[in-house]
């Protein structure tokens, strides 16, 4: 009796999914990773939330253009400086066909709370939600914090019957070494249901016909396979087994361009990649300077930045696929000042004029520690940059390496001069500002500040930025902060990341700087 | 013969032993997968926590004496990056690897032997001579160019055969097969020639040069004059003698393929137990890559323990070895 009133409804479902879209079409993609988990609380990672966004929705999400936009609460308001009220969509149905309440909105946020959880960034501050009725929440936070909805679009909703019936109230606990339901099985509310999932292979969504929203796009099932080799993904690409790869090769960008099946889409990607230097050791762990530490000294610091040549880099080493820089933090987030951006005009005979000032007219040798498997050709950057400082005698032995030894060792901060890339995920100044330039502390401040830059001038203005809530001081202070952080040289920044994706022409995409494809979007031909 | 049975037996367990504490010191090296795990901006505290979870902050002598307590029963731990049981992950991908490895071999076999005994009849037709020339490419071009260039040909320009996976897939009894499907034999083709070309031409050569010698022999000779057909002279006598090491070395290479499918694995993306390492070996998802290490280990220990006992049985001599081992 009841099996039968599923298939019936399933029937129904797919008859709704076929009728509504007459040239309903299948997505299959591909990037270098897989998908690590369903769960929605236990990865903070691109291509997982990437994924989950199809799966499961947050209270509010951003839109085409970034802007925060309603999405599981209608309305919102502030209702106290520290309270925040929600107004939740009526009528949502989570994919097992269960209602969607308040109930699930608490639920979820302590989910995402919970120790095991691995989005704690995005719960800073945040201390809980309670229910006011059915269809209205407020969400409770330590101070006022003026980011409490970008950090929102990144919780996502569960349902409470579902993880209490299936024993996943908590995140992934790796101490239970056990798997858990919510791993591999997923019931959300969005415009995707997980049909199929077989790790490292392929995962199988399809459209859920009772979305509450409205679909732009024309794809009725996403095929996600993982393919590693950058080879053969893009032979994949070529031979139109799959119609888009988020990850394209850098260097084979020009030849696929060239490619009338192909089409690539580029966009600046949310991440600003600089250098980082110690500024706190009375003496360098890795250069033959004994005694002192040169980077303490200003003028070896403006030495090193005006040696770097940015466009250069850009055209040389990253073939045209990034932006330079002179702030620590894209375009895209929230407190951007052009004015500030202008990039720092090479200069050889200047710098090698204040390293001579600074007692350094022979120059030294100095380690660069860098990353080779993070960012886009981040060894080959750090190659060309080590060419670019012997030009001012300072000789510098490269230690490139794999992420999983670099980001541990340099967060011992041991390390002399590093190169770092630093995404904005809540778009707002204050998520780098603080890791970045904040002296290293409690609660966040520093926490990758990992050559220990310090100015008190900085740190107060960051301090109050932290509560303030009026967006023209908020630009003001953003303002203030980085230009005495420009002054300082505090870092060197390089560029922003230019992301290229790469589709069969065609499939039309929303380019986002999150570097997520959200499906709902996509129209293939 | 028990006796010899037994002692290859404490050999292979104190091969396991050395393999499993070289792969345990090797993790030293591969990074901290509690980096990977948490978010960049948890704290010292939350990153010591997590050590102590996953027991990454005890000495390496005691975990590796609890990885082996461990392994022993079957319990490899919890994969980091998948969040499952490790033995799960490797049951799952075995059939993968295992039908890659045994197309491959059959192929090297059923296309190395007749090649063989062809360029080793015909030693100066211009077609051995091309077989010769051509199985140099085999023996010198590293495996990941030659599943490109196949990827190029067949998948790109030609578009025949699919560049990557392993097709559609079913279930028989907890293997999943891709025998039984048109998709997942086409996907077999690339992956089984990138990975068979090596021993395919090894195979060749082998037979090839050992039927020469075999041929140059006397009873090859008397049996000619005895007036035998070509045919029985070349494959009922010439043929026969020279499988003897043939038989050998592919066990051996058996091993060798399964172990060498990560790389064919990696540039196919298919879902083997090689895949899984390199992907493990990336995250330092430590116990997979233990797990793995210690099975490969496991793998040619048992191959060379079955060679070992044919041998036995092959050879009279190292039966008599066995019991007169004071004697030299």
């Amino acid at each position: 009796m009841h099996a039968s009133t599923v298939v019936r409804a399933a029937t129904v479902a797919v008859a709704l999914a076929f009728g509504t879209a007459a040239d309903a079409k299948t997505l299959r993609w591909s990037s270098q990773g897989d998908i690590l988990t369903m769960d929605p609380h236990a990865q903070n990672e691109g291509l997982n939330n990437t994924v989950s966004d199809h799966i499961y929705e947050p209270l509010v999400t951003r839109g085409k253009d970034l802007k925060i936009e309603a999405c599981l609460a209608t309305q919102w308001k502030a209702i106290s400086p520290t309270t925040m009220q929600f107004k939740l969509r009526p009528n949502v149905k989570f994919h097992d066909g269960s209602p969607f309440t308040a109930d699930d909105v608490v639920f979820s946020v302590e989910r995402a709370l919970a120790p095991t959880s691995n989005f704690s960034p995005y719960m800073q501050g945040i201390t809980g939600a309670k229910k006011v009725d059915d269809m209205t929440v407020e969400i409770s936070t330590k101070g006022p914090n003026p980011v409490l909805l970008p950090q929102l679009t990144e919780v996502r909703m569960m349902s409470r019957a579902w993880a209490n019936k299936h024993n996943v109230q908590r995140p992934q606990d790796f101490k239970n070494k056990e798997e858990t339901f919510a791993a591999r099985n997923a019931n959300g509310t969005g415009p995707f249901v997980l049909k199929s999932r077989e790790a490292d292979v392929k995962t199988v969504l399809v459209l859920n016909s009772n979305w509450w929203g409205k679909l732009e796009g024309n794809v009725n099932e996403i095929v996600y396979q993982p393919i590693k080799q950058d080879g053969t993904r893009l032979a994949a690409l070529l031979s139109g087994e799959v119609d888009f790869v988020l990850d394209p090769p850098p260097q084979d960008i020009p030849r696929l361009k060239k490619d009338a099946k192909i089409k690539v889409v580029e966009g600046n990607e949310n991440r600003t990649i600089f250098l980082g230097l110690d500024q706190w050791r009375d003496e360098l762990l890795y250069s033959t300077v004994k005694g002192k530490n040169p980077f303490k000294d200003k003028r070896v610091r403006e030495a090193f930045q005006l040696a770097i040549d940015l466009n250069a880099l850009k055209t040389q080493v990253m073939r045209g696929l990034s932006n330079p820089t002179a702030v620590m933090f894209a375009p895209q987030v929230a407190g951007y000042d052009k004015a500030l951006d202008t990039v720092v005009k090479p200069d050889r005979a200047r710098a090698k004029k204040l390293m001579a000032e600074a007692g350094y007219p022979k120059g030294f040798e100095i380690t660069l520690d860098c990353p080779n498997n993070r960012y886009i050709n981040d060894e080959k950057l750090c190659q060309a940059i080590a060419a670019m400082l012997a030009q001012i005698d300072v000789k510098v032995r490269l230690n490139a390496m794999p992420r999983a030894t670099y980001f541990p060792k340099i967060q011992k901060f041991d390390t002399s001069l590093y190169m770092l890339g630093w995404g904005v995920p809540t778009f707002d100044s204050l998520y780098a500002l603080q890791s970045l330039l904040h002296t290293v502390g409690q609660g966040g401040d520093g926490n990758f500040n990992l050559g220990k830059y310090s100015n008190a001038k900085v740190d107060a203005t960051i301090d109050a930025l932290k509560t303030e809530t009026d967006l023209k001081k908020r630009a003001a202070l953003t303002r203030e902060a980085l230009s005495i952080h420009k002054a300082d040289v505090g870092h060197i920044p390089l560029h922003h990341q230019v992301i290229p994706w790469a589709m069969r022409s065609g499939v039309s995409v929303v380019h986002r700087a999150d570097n997520r494809l959200s499906v709902k979007w996509v129209k293939i031909n | 013969m028990i006796a010899f049975v037994i002692r290859r037996l404490l050999q292979g367990v104190l091969v396991m032993l050395v393999v499993g504490f070289i792969a345990f010191s090797l993790f030293n090296f591969v990074g901290d997968p509690v980096s990977l795990m948490l978010p960049p901006e948890a704290t010292q505290a939350d990153r010591q926590a997590m050590r102590e979870n996953l027991g990454l902050d005890r000495p390496f002598y005691v975990q590796f004496a609890t990885f082996i307590g461990n392994a022993v029963q079957g319990n490899f731990g919890i994969s980091l990056r998948l969040g499952r049981p490790v033995s799960a992950l490797l049951v799952e991908r075995m059939p993968a690897t295992l039908e890659l490895a045994f197309v491959a071999a059959s192929l090297a076999l059923l296309v190395g032997i007749p090649l063989g005994v062809y360029t080793g009849l015909n030693r100066n037709a211009w077609l051995s001579r091309f077989f010769l020339a051509a199985s140099l490419i085999g023996v010198s071009l590293p495996t990941f160019l030659i599943g490109i260039f196949l990827i190029l040909i067949f998948a790109v320009w030609l578009g025949w055969l699919p560049s990557f996976g392993r097709g559609d897939t079913m279930m028989v009894g907890g293997w999943s097969t891709g025998f039984l499907s048109t998709s997942g034999l086409r996907a077999l083709i690339l992956p089984s020639i990138t990975l068979g070309l090596f021993q395919l031409t090894l195979i060749m050569r082998l037979v090839r040069s050992e039927m020469l010698e075999v041929l140059r022999t006397d009873y090859i000779k008397f049996a000619r004059a005895r007036g035998l057909t070509n045919r029985a002279v070349n494959f009922g006598h010439a043929l026969k003698n020279t499988l003897v090491p043939v038989i050998t070395i592919t066990g051996l290479q058996l091993g060798a393929i399964i172990a060498f499918a990560i790389i064919t694995e990696t540039v196919f993306q298919w879902p083997g137990m090689g895949l899984l390492f390199i992907q493990a070996v990336q995250f330092a998802d430590i116990p997979v890559m233990a797990a793995y290490l210690c099975l490969i280990g496991f793998i040619f220990v048992v191959i060379n323990l079955v060679v070992d006992m044919l041998y036995y049985f092959v050879d009279p001599r190292l039966r008599i070895d066995g019991t007169a081992a004071g004697g030299h």
